[in-house]
């Protein structure tokens, strides 16, 4: 079905982008790769009066290492990031889960700003953001504001993003020495959302003992889930796959997933426990690898 | 709405089309200019037979927004040989019978050819990947991959 006709923006700046999503309110939708808003078009389950098309903003595309952070810009696409292209390199983790998603063609126009403002519940990008305590980025009509990654996904589909605003881009810490970091998910069919995906990044204090873990889940909840209490129970003990696995079994007690047409919530729970061990037990042996290096 | 004049180069034509905004790439070339051998299956982005390449990379015309195209290089299957010539994928996919309806495969070809630049020697698994985004409903891809695995070698040699 075609879409409901709308009127058509495409400004060269960002302040005029802002100064359209003012004007027309809740009638007008940013368009970044389209990807997730076309789809919506076509079955009119968005109708927008007007549509702010952001892919002439140039300064949207950046990516730069800044000391110990990496910004990549809202318009940087799932390809770049698959890629590894330029400064990118610097988070290798982004690379495994940008290659997860949807097929080539998604990941050809999606964009990493697309992929968090829309917050689906079983996206890749809005859990590694998450796990890496990422901090995202906004412009609106009150000047710019930086928003850690807890506060920034909200609900199913829904995040901190205010009236008029816009994702400029996001900042990660870069992964040092001894870090190491993994993504395991599973879908039902090649190019399907996860059902369950999970983001694990380990860091070494020394070959025999755990300084910090921190895991974030895809697909277990409304937005992407955090597991502090795995992440407690491996601080300071050692990367040992029994120890870790041990651990990981805690992650099906601290999420309360909503079954539905793709699995059951036993079943995501199940998935849970397994994908946090598998993401543990890789991202501890590349923190070893990485020691030594 | 008022009509927007767009203009792209298709198969190294440059073609100019007047379109409301809200219509897609796919009705564009379909509807518009004739161009039949995109086709449209799912209408989602999942089925991969309305895969164009837009500036040499893969893409589903079907979420493409008509205005998304403006001065891009757009190819499709038929933009891949000169003339009469068929381009080495293609001849593959005919002598290894890879097409059945052939529905899928003006899209599967292009999902290939792009790949190939990429990854001129990619592993028999490699190939599978590249094409889980374009569904075949007849063959069962063991064909396609042979023919695609045929292309690769001869780069490779070459
Ligand atoms: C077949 C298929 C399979 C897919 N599989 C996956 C998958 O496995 N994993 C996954 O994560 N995703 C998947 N996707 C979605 C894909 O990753 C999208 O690209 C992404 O969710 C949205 O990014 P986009 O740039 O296309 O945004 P758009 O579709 O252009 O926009 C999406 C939403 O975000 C808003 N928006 C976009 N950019 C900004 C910005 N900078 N500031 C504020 N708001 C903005 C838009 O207004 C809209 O509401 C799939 C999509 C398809 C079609
Ligand atoms: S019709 Fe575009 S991907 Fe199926
Ligand atoms: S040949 Fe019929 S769908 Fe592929």
């Amino acid at each position: 079905m075609p879409a409901v006709p709308f009127e058509y923006h495409a400004p060269a700046t960002l302040e005029e982008a802002i100064a359209l999503l003012r004007e027309h309110g809740d009638e007008a939708k940013p368009l970044a790769g389209g990807q997730s808003l076309v789809p919506l078009l076509t079955l009119r389950l968005a109708r927008p009066a007007v549509l702010v098309d952001l892919n002439h903003l140039e300064e949207l595309r950046a990516v730069r290492r800044e000391g110990d952070a990496l910004w990549i810009g809202a318009l940087v696409r799932h390809r770049a990031l698959e890629r590894g292209e330029g400064a990118l390199r610097a988070c290798p983790l982004l690379q495994d889960a940008a290659a997860l998603i949807g097929n080539v063609r998604v990941r050809a126009l999606g964009t990493i700003g697309g992929s968090l403002a829309h917050a689906d519940p079983a996206a890749e990008l809005p859990a590694v953001v998450q796990a890496l305590d990422g901090t995202v980025a906004l412009r609106g009509p009150q000047g710019e504001r930086q928003v850690p990654a807890g506060d920034f996904f909200v609900g199913a589909l829904t995040t901190a993003l205010g009236p008029a605003e816009v994702i400029v881009g996001v900042r990660l810490p870069v992964l040092g020495p001894g870090v190491g970091y993994a993504v395991e998910e599973f879908s039902r069919r090649a190019g399907d959302f996860a059902v369950v995906a999970a983001v694990a990044v380990v860091e070494l204090r020394s070959p025999g003992e755990i300084a910090r873990v921190r895991v974030a889940l895809a697909g277990v909840g409304s937005t992407p889930r955090r597991l502090p209490g795995v992440e407690a129970a491996l601080a300071g003990q050692r990367p040992d796959a029994e120890t870790l696995r041990r651990a990981a079994g805690g992650a099906a007690g601290e999420v309360d997933p909503d079954g539905d047409a793709h699995a059951s919530a036993s079943y995501r729970r199940h998935l849970a426990r397994v994908l946090t061990a598998r993401a543990l037990e890789r991202a501890a042996a590349m923190a070893a690898r990485r020691k030594t290096a | 709405m008022t009509d927007l004049v767009i203009a792209f180069t298709l198969n190294g034509r440059l073609r100019e089309v007047r379109t409301p905004a809200h219509r897609t790439l796919l009705d564009v070339l379909r509807d518009d200019l004739g161009v039949l051998e995109v086709k449209e299956g799912c209408g989602e982005g999942v089925c991969g037979t309305c895969t164009v390449l837009l500036d040499g990379e893969p893409v589903s015309s079907c979420l493409v927004l008509a205005p998304r195209a403006a001065g891009r290089r757009i190819t499709t299957v038929r933009g891949l040989g000169d003339g009469d010539a068929l381009h080495p994928l293609q001849e593959a996919f005919v002598a290894h019978g890879a097409a059945q309806c052939g529905f899928c495969i003006p899209g599967m070809i292009l999902t290939a050819c792009a790949f190939l630049e990429e990854h001129p020697a990619p592993s028999r698994d490699e190939i599978r990947q590249a094409i889980a985004g374009n569904l075949c409903r007849c063959t069962g891809y063991t064909k396609i991959i042979d023919a695609i695995a045929s292309v690769a070698g001869r780069k490779t040699r070459g």
